[in-house]
């Protein structure tokens, strides 16, 4: 093919063009990643939960004691002698068993943080998964999968949840079984309907004009085009999680001893603020407080980072 | 241009008929069948150009995509090169669809806005070529570029980066880099400003010139239609009306729905517009879903008589490649 000029000047800068060195675009990606970085309390938030994280894996490392030794000096007195100090390295003071609180938070929260980090990422592979696959196909199989999700949805998970762990034992492995349950069904209605409108769209019709593969066309095109929406709601769904898994360790259903989590140590510090040992609810309470608020905002700013239209 | 050779695309008789399911109905009633072809015929010579023109939802899009199997074909023939294209599976119809690229109405909209340009045009490349070298598809990709107008230096650049008529250039690029027989452009002109709209259709007519390619060019805009198309189609509500050579076609429209739609165009000076006179059609465009009796045009036709209801009128040759569908002309 030679040449096709529209204008008489276009062979000249033509021939400059191929000497200049090739323009960098700037992706949609590149153009989120300055908008959230310009977002100044996802980025506080971040700087926080990198801190937060930091503590949960090596929180411990800072403390001379660990989280189950039991000292049997304060056990009957924690009121006088378990309360927080610099000097004898019970940075958060004693819990009501007189074990080291600062080491039970580094554990709470790395349960805590665990179970709503891992949660979420089971939600979004399969709510990913089963949404974008209803929504691609599309026809009578979108509506069986979807009358599905909606059957589910319309159970109260909370009854469930309870049920569960009553009938079935406590224990970590189905505290995430039944979150696990439910905690897709929004993603899976999420991302379906996002892969409808991407399914629509010209460049897929292009795409399929061309003779694209229909794999290589979820791959290469309707995937990037859903993870931003993807990403967004992963992160929201995070301290959705830790208030679930709190709340169920609050009511004494979910982590159990020895195991802890923020919701057990709230738990436990709530059932001791008469006795006026309030450092025992303040410390896990403070943590889980900055963190959920860090989660959000992290998950707001990316969602204005990644939609700007959405604002 | 004319030459005389065998046409490189026969549709015969297609129909291509949507189920309709009526709100409120059961799962188990039948759908209606709304009729968006029903039974257009045509044939394209290699580097002709077919205009096809027709008011929204007469079915122009859905006859184009039929034509690239894109749509449920109902019944009928689509003849490419001599081979059967209706009722091949994906595999098979991806041999041919190297031969046969679209342009879209939305230069945007056309273009993954997570790619960049270079790995856009590439894809038709990648997926008929996939033995082609790394630095070959980029010296490929980077002609085509430079082919229609967009400097190749910008390989790495988003479309969003650009502005709509670039975005076209890009869809052509995209097209033309596997070097098609036949470019459906599907209104590739009427998201566009008008001047942008004179670039690419230049520069479709120019690589047209070059390449040999033929071009079906559905559009509203019929001046746009008359400036590029050897011959003309008029579609209404999936039938067509009158097929003819284009200058022939606007000197002398025999369909009543013809000059209906000629005597609408406006015309660039406004003492002449003023003193023109249109020709206004009662009525809207009936549903599809409950097409006329007989000529489907009879609902809106001035002329139109008892038999009309009853008969329906086929294409008729008039001479010089002229061929109309009414009783009465």
């Amino acid at each position: 093919m030679t040449n096709v000029t529209l204008n008489p000047q276009q062979p000249k800068t033509a021939e400059m063009a191929q000497r200049m060195d090739e323009v960098k675009g700037r992706s949609l990606w590149a153009d989120a990643r300055t908008r959230f970085l310009r977002n100044k309390a996802a980025m506080v938030s971040l700087v926080v939960l990198v801190l937060v994280a930091g503590f949960a894996f090596f929180g411990h490392a800072l403390s001379p004691w660990d989280n189950e030794t039991i000292d049997w000096d304060v056990l009957g007195n924690v009121k006088e002698m378990g309360k927080p100090s610099l000097a004898n390295g019970h940075f958060f003071g004693f819990d009501d068993s007189g074990r080291d609180l600062y080491n039970r938070v580094v554990q709470g929260t790395r349960i805590s943080l665990m179970v709503g980090v891992v949660g979420a990422l089971i939600a979004v592979f399969v709510g990913t998964t089963y949404g974008a696959v209803a929504g691609f196909i599309g026809g009578r199989v979108d509506n069986a999968m979807m009358r599905f999700v909606d059957i589910a949805m319309s159970i109260p998970y909370m009854f469930v949840l309870i049920l569960l762990l009553v009938v079935f034992g406590r224990s970590i492995g189905m505290l995430f079984v039944g979150i696990g349950l439910t905690a897709w069904l929004d993603m899976s209605r999420i991302v379906r309907g996002q892969t409808l409108s991407i399914k629509n769209k010209e460049f897929i019709e292009a795409a399929v004009a061309t003779g694209v593969p229909w794999f290589t066309i979820i791959r290469r095109h309707v995937v990037p085009n859903l993870l931003g929406v993807v990403v967004v709601y992963a992160t929201l769904l995070v301290p959705q999680m830790i208030l679930t898994e709190s709340f169920i360790s609050f009511l004494g259903l979910g982590v159990q001893e020895p195991l802890t989590s923020w919701g057990a140590l709230i738990s436990e510090g709530t059932s001791t603020m008469g006795y006026g040992t309030l450092w025992q609810l303040f410390f896990p309470l403070g943590f889980f407080v900055i963190s959920i608020f860090a989660f959000f905002f992290i998950g707001d700013g990316l969602r204005d980072a990644l939609d700007p239209k959405d604002r | 241009m004319k030459d005389v050779t065998a046409p490189i695309l026969r549709v015969d008789d297609i129909k291509v008929w949507f189920d309709v399911k009526m709100p409120g109905s059961w799962p188990w009633t039948k759908p209606r069948k709304l009729k968006a072809v029903d039974g257009v015929s045509f044939e394209l010579n290699p580097g002709e150009t077919l205009g096809i023109v027709g008011e929204s939802g007469c079915g122009k899009s859905t006859l184009a995509r039929a034509v690239m199997q894109m749509a449920p074909v109902e019944a009928g023939n689509v003849v490419w090169l001599g081979d059967e294209l209706v009722g091949l599976d994906t595999g098979q119809m991806r041999k041919h669809r190297k031969e046969m690229q679209m342009i879209f109405q939305d230069p945007l909209a056309s273009l993954n806005p997570r790619m960049t340009i270079g790995q856009i045009v590439a894809e038709p490349l990648k997926t008929h070529h996939p033995n082609l070298s790394g630095a070959e598809m980029k010296d490929r990709v980077r002609d085509v570029l430079d082919t229609v107008g967009i400097l190749p230096n910008l390989v790495n650049r988003y479309p969003h980066e650009f502005s709509g008529g670039q975005c076209q250039r890009i869809g052509i690029a995209r097209a033309l880099v596997v070097d098609p027989k036949l470019i459906i452009c599907d209104e590739p002109v009427s998201a566009l400003d008008v001047s942008i709209q004179a670039q690419v259709i230049n520069l479709l007519m120019k690589l047209q010139e070059e390449t040999g390619v033929a071009l079906i060019f559905i559009a509203h805009d019929l001046s746009v239609v008359k400036h590029i198309s050897d011959r003309v189609m008029v579609l209404y509500l999936g039938n067509v009306m009158e097929i003819a050579p284009s200058a022939g076609l606007y000197a002398n429209p025999m369909h009543p729905y013809t000059e209906a739609l000629i005597s609408a165009v406006p015309i660039p000076d406004p003492k002449l517009e003023a003193a023109k006179e249109v020709m206004l059609l009662d009525q809207d465009l009936p549903s599809p879903l409950n097409p006329p009796s007989g000529c489907v045009f009879r609902t809106r036709c001035p002329i139109a008589e008892p038999r009309c209801a009853e008969t329906k009128p086929t294409l008729a040759h008039k001479g010089d490649d002229h061929q109309v569908a009414c009783h009465l002309r």
